[in-house]
């Protein structure tokens, strides 16, 4: 067993600006990541993000990932990388069990941050596990990453904005987009996502979701149906889509096993995509020193993992003696960084979340005295 | 399947991996997962589910779900959709939940 200063579990936009803003703190710092690369799922976004500049607002995903893992590079002295790396445990003492290929070690780590992501959510339609089904990850994935594309012709459920952006990203890699279905009686993204798919033909159909998907081997067809007001299916609105591919866009859950396992406490919070850490303002845990941010702290999206990020990357720092000279001032900036990106719609959604994280922070605080 | 043109990636030709799938010659490109390697080349079914021995193919591409375990170089469930292709690679199908005798 190695001793560690802080480990960093997860290399996507919260795990890198995690580490960096930890080792600007002067903290030592390993960051892990399972997959091949660091970057996490920036690497396959093709679009332009919003936000300030402070969160590289402008610029596109993969580049944002390229100037993270930059930054992270320059810093060898203090951040120590491992790829292929999975972290398969975490003990109470802070103890973390790592895999990569054959080989087992343990680290006992002064503090952690956790900022492992999100897995996708499923949907329960006959026929959802034939091959042609995918996550909208991992449509982009296959087709940002490795040039691959997911079919000819696809459907996609869910209008959120990870739906409409991955359907536009379809069209730009040469897919044909059958439908956009909701089963919501509006568009959940943006109007401006759903606006593009309109003006190439891509119709969305509201209060409709999918029946089943039909095929072999493979997705032959896929057959969606209208709902009612109460969301049940309309009997006689049945229609079917010669697709070979359908792509589920319905949202994502925080993988918080790794603070489950520990004994932290989680709470089945809607708002922010199902079970999540109860965390301080300083993105703590109920377990001392371990830290979280990103969307394994709670559904959002990247621009505000990579200053919840930072923010968790100080405040580990500060934990283990290595207060930033200007920790106070740039903690604020954070927090006033992520008002301003959750001061909007979706914002609310977050906010509601958070109040309802809260609230069974405190209740879990007076249990415990 | 793959993509010749794009407007925002490169995704110019690549060096050719050859490997074998269920003993049947086959060629990726450098940098592909085993998964997006079978894909391209049109396999979509990658295992079968235990009991009703349903096709899976993948369905998250980042090594959550287990939807892709194959038989890789005689070790079986390897996440394929996360396993980088390496040349001369023995790709097999599995049936149930895999053994390592």
């Amino acid at each position: 067993m190695t001793r560690q200063e802080l480990l960093v579990i997860g290399g996507g936009p919260a795990g890198l600006s995690a580490a960096i803003a930890a080792a600007d703190a002067g903290a030592k710092v390993l960051l892990v990541d399972r997959a091949p690369m660091l970057g996490g799922q920036l690497v396959k976004q093709t679009h332009k993000f919003f936000g300030s500049e402070k969160q590289y607002a402008k610029t596109r995903g993969f580049d944002i990932a390229k100037l993270l893992i930059a930054d992270v590079l320059q810093r060898s002295d203090r951040i120590e990388t491992a790829t292929g790396t999975t972290a398969v445990a975490l003990y109470p003492d802070r103890v973390v069990t790592l895999v990569k290929g054959e080989q087992y070690r343990k680290v006992a780590a002064d503090a952690v941050v956790i900022a492992a992501g999100a897995s996708e959510k499923f949907l329960a339609f006959e026929n959802n596990d034939l091959p042609g089904i995918y996550g909208a990850g991992a449509v982009q994935t296959l087709m940002n990453v490795y040039g691959v594309l997911p079919g000819k012709r696809i459907l996609m459920i869910g209008s959120g904005n990870i739906g409409l952006i991955v359907s536009y990203q379809l069209m730009q890699a040469g897919v044909d987009v059958a439908a956009v279905v909701e089963a919501a009686p509006t568009i959940g993204g943006y109007k401006v996502h759903a606006a593009k798919l309109a003006r190439l033909g891509v119709p969305i159909l509201t209060s409709t979701t999918i029946l089943r998907a039909e095929g072999k081997e493979a997705v032959e067809k896929a057959v969606t149906v209208g709902l009612d007001a109460c969301w049940n299916p309309i009997p006689g609105t049945e229609q079917s889509h010669d697709v070979d591919a359908v792509c589920v866009a319905v949202g994502l859950s925080p993988l918080h096993q790794l603070v489950s396992m520990a004994g932290g406490k989680t709470a089945y919070i809607p708002e922010l995509g199902g079970f999540a850490p109860l965390l301080t303002a300083e993105h703590e845990t109920t377990l001392a020193n371990v830290f979280c941010a990103g969307d394994a702290a709670g559904i959002e999206e990247a621009s505000s993992a990579m200053v919840e990020g930072r923010l968790a990357g100080y405040a580990a720092a500060k934990r283990l003696g290595h207060a930033h000279p200007d920790y106070d001032a740039l903690v604020a900036d954070c927090h006033a960084q992520l008002d301003t990106l959750r001061n909007g719609p979706f914002g609310r959604k977050t906010l509601a979340g958070i109040e309802k994280m809260n609230e069974k922070l405190r209740e879990a605080c007076r249990l415990a005295q | 399947m793959r993509i010749e043109q794009h407007p925002i990636l490169d995704f110019a030709p690549k060096k050719t991996i050859p490997f074998t799938y269920d003993g049947r010659p086959m060629a990726g490109r450098e940098g592909d997962t085993v998964a997006a390697a079978l894909h391209a080349a049109g396999v979509m079914k990658l295992s079968e589910s235990i009991k009703k021995h349903r096709p899976r193919g993948f369905w998250c591409a980042i090594g959550n779900c287990s939807s892709c375990h194959m038989t890789v170089d005689g070790v079986p469930n390897v996440k394929t959709c996360v396993t980088p292709l390496v040349e001369g690679m023995d790709v097999r199908s599995q049936a149930g939940r895999g053994s390592l005798s």
